[in-house]
């Protein structure tokens, strides 16, 4: 035979929850309680409200430049909740507030982080976390080296999962990892937060592929897309990602499509390229006013609920600022500290001094015999 | 959620390097306690450098190695020759074609506490994984505000590897020593390269361990007993009064050469070694030059912003009341690494022309 189909293949998209707040039961069937749906809810709600508020930090110069997650809950919420906490890994990008919060980063070092202080970064000890990841794509590699790691330690029932966003797939790193954890089969889950733009290149212009899923179909990986926005496809998409890895199935991929109603950072405007027609159309869809319908049908919600809920979350993420703002300015001394397990006599000499040039460094220069080295510098925030 | 707020850490505590807790670091000796130079096991450079891997892997269990031939081809230069039929391919590993993939997977690896070695097979392959190397890597303890460090080892060769073409010759070290949060060796011969790849693979931090094919063959005694060399010790290879020369990697066998030519003309050259050019023993450099009063410095790289350039700005820095003639340096020329055989030769910082920057500058 001359010719013959030697590969076929299809991509499968899963909805639960439509964006009128219809339910399908069937695929949907004992997925999740009204309890862990409010909870999750509620959780999504409190990081709208710490959105908003760093917006408003930035804007009033009181923190550096922010990527805002709005409209884009579900994807790590969904997701986040289908990982084990303690047990599993979660490599994060910079849109993922609530997957960290939820696997245990406190809220106060992602607004620590993005006021300029690698601190935030210090995750706290039985957090199984890297820290968010903004070169676009490398932490992939990484989270595929963890997995990989846990595969050759023989970790049973542990799984790592990583995210990026759709413009990330066109990176090398990308498709390195996306190769690695396919041939070693180690237990990682990429999740692609396709939100439809990269700063201001739009998806179709970053990929003539018509999704993101079928990239994964090169690396012979299990692979779906599901609305990003549904609660309810994303956990179970990535429940059963996670059941596949950790029964040796090795990596999955799963596209969330989703919608970044914000701008890509504070720094950006989009409204210069972005139709209002179309983030119209996607405001409809937000994440929040679906899980809110499809609760408020359950009979789980109303608006006095609602208006506690809104309260409470003001309280919280004041208290989260305010956590945040109170932790002590780094001083100077402080950035010798992490560079290397033992600082270095080079490295000593400038923190003694704050000079890179030798002077004052070297007892034994003409003329600099008994100067003292000048006062370390405090630094502001 | 029912509850406010509740920060369980308001205030952020010195974090602990993870891979501390976990490393050996060696008790290094002086120089004159460590084995004798002088002995009859003379093997290979790359023997050495095999050595050292194996010794260390049979000791650690989280040590392996990583790249492209190095298992079933035994490596595309023969350094883990029989390697893999000793520790198997989950520890030999073969990777597929992509520097970038296997650096950032491997720094994953590290993050969790294992001890990859990478290997290059060429450095010059090492630009396509620029950003994990130098923008992950080196600044993983950094930018976790001390949190995961990065024990690991890059390694393969360097520089001008014989009729290679400008691609393949690249000598990273100028450009990369540029980086904070990395370590840089450069071995010059096998006895020094097995106590150094040993310290290398024993570090806690990120170490780029820069061979060069032209010395894989290079035999020497190497003791058989464990030893360990300290990264930012530099060795006198010759003693002399009239002039400092120093280099590191392959060039110092150059300034050797020139050397023992000057000695014929009644110049004593005083030959350092660096070792490792981060850290740089620029003390030692300084030592010498207060003797000498005259220094020369040989680096196989471009001469703009190279690691001759620092040396030289330091000792300026440090020492110019001592100095008798202004310092030199002697760089590759700075063109592509040439293909034909002879223009790669005069490109190099060869024996010619070192013996001609030094003889201009005792001659004054």
């Amino acid at each position: 035979m001359p010719r013959e189909t030697v590969y076929n293949a299809k991509i499968e998209r899963i909805q639960i929850l439509d964006e009128d707040g219809n339910f399908d039961a069937k695929l949907g069937k004992g997925l999740l309680t009204n309890e862990q749906v409010v909870n999750a809810y509620e959780q999504m709600t409190i990081c709208r409200h710490l959105d908003e508020i760093a917006f408003k930090l930035q804007r009033s110069g009181r923190m550096g430049t922010y990527p805002q997650n709005k409209g884009q809950e579900a994807n790590p919420m969904g997701s986040a909740m289908a990982m084990v906490k303690g047990k599993d890994w979660v490599i994060p990008c910079y849109r993922e507030n609530i997957a960290m919060h939820l696997h245990g980063l406190p809220y106060h070092y992602i607004l620590l982080h993005w006021m300029g202080d690698e601190r935030g970064n210090q995750i706290p000890k039985g957090v199984n976390m890297a820290p968010l990841s903004v070169p676009i794509g490398t932490h992939m590699l990484h989270a595929t080296g963890i997995a990989w790691s846990m595969k050759l330690r023989k970790e049973k029932d542990r799984a790592v999962i990583t995210y990026f966003g759709d413009g990330a797939t066109s990176e090398g790193d990308f498709h390195g990892a996306m190769n690695f954890a396919s041939t070693l089969q180690v237990p990682v889950i990429f999740f692609c937060q396709n939100n439809q733009w990269a700063i201001s290149v739009p998806r179709e212009e970053q990929m003539n592929s018509p999704t993101v899923a079928q990239k994964a179909l090169a690396y012979e990986m299990p692979t779906v897309q599901v609305d990003g926005n549904d609660l309810f496809a994303v956990y179970k998409a990535t429940k059963e990602a996670r059941e596949r890895a950790i029964k040796g199935g090795g990596p999955s991929f799963i596209e969330g499509v989703t919608y970044r109603l914000g701008d890509h950072t504070t720094a950006d405007d989009a409204r210069r390229y972005r139709d209002q027609a179309e983030l119209d159309a996607w405001l409809a869809k937000d994440p929040l006013i679906r899980t809110r319908k499809y609760l408020e049908k359950q009979g789980a919600w109303d608006d006095k609920k609602q208006a506690k809920l809104d309260e409470r979350a003001q309280k919280i993420v004041t208290e989260i600022v305010r956590a945040a703002e109170g932790i002590e300015a780094p001083k100077t001394n402080d950035f010798f500290d992490h560079m290397f397990a033992e600082l270095p006599e080079a490295l000593r000499r400038q923190r003694d001094t704050m000079r890179t040039s030798s002077l004052g460094q070297d007892p034994s220069q003409i003329g600099l015999q008994g100067r003292s080295a000048p006062e370390t510098v405090e630094a502001g925030r | 959620m029912t509850t406010a707020y509740t920060p369980e850490l308001t205030e952020i505590k010195d974090a602990i390097h993870p891979a501390l807790g976990k490393v050996e670091i060696p008790d290094f000796v002086s120089e004159s306690e460590l084995p004798s130079r002088d002995g009859d096991r003379v093997i290979q450079y790359r023997e050495a450098l095999r050595e050292a891997m194996t010794e260390e892997m049979r000791r650690d269990e989280r040590v392996f190695l990583i790249g492209e031939e190095v298992a079933e081809y035994n490596g595309a230069y023969k350094v883990s020759q029989g390697m893999l039929d000793e520790f198997g391919p989950k520890r030999i590993i073969d990777s597929p074609i992509s520097e970038n993939g296997f650096a950032g997977m491997c720094i994953g690896a590290a993050m969790m506490g294992l001890r990859p070695i990478v290997e290059f097979m060429s450095w010059s392959f090492s630009l396509v994984a620029a950003d994990q190397i130098l923008n992950n890597a080196p600044k993983m303890l950094y930018m976790s505000g001390g949190q995961w460090g990065c024990p690991i080892v890059f390694r393969g060769n360097d520089g001008a590897g014989g009729q290679l073409g400008s691609t393949h010759s690249w000598c990273v070290e100028g450009m990369f020593a540029n980086v904070p949060g990395l370590k840089m060796v450069i071995p010059s011969n096998p006895y020094d390269a097995k106590g150094l790849l040993k310290t290398a693979i024993r570090d806690p931090d990120p170490v780029f361990f820069l061979e060069s094919e032209r010395m894989l063959g290079d035999k020497a005694h190497v003791p058989e007993e464990e030893y360990f060399i300290p990264f930012g010790r530099a060795r006198v290879c010759r003693e002399g009064d009239d002039i400092t020369l120093i280099s590191w990697g392959r060039p110092v066998h150059f300034c050797m050469e020139a050397a023992e030519k000057l000695a014929g003309d009644g110049i004593e050259c005083d030959v350092l070694d660096m070792r490792s050019v981060r850290p740089l023993d620029i003390d030692s450099v300084i030592e010498s030059v207060k003797k000498t009063n005259r220094i020369v410095v040989v680096d196989q790289s471009w001469p703009f912003g190279s690691v001759a350039s620092e040396a030289i700005a330091q000792i300026c820095e440090r020492c110019f009341d001592w100095l008798d003639h202004e310092p030199v340096r002697v760089n590759t020329i700075d063109v592509p690494t040439p293909y034909a055989k002879n223009l790669e030769a005069a490109y190099l910082p060869n024996a010619e022309r070192i013996l001609e920057a030094v003889r201009a500058v005792v001659s004054e």
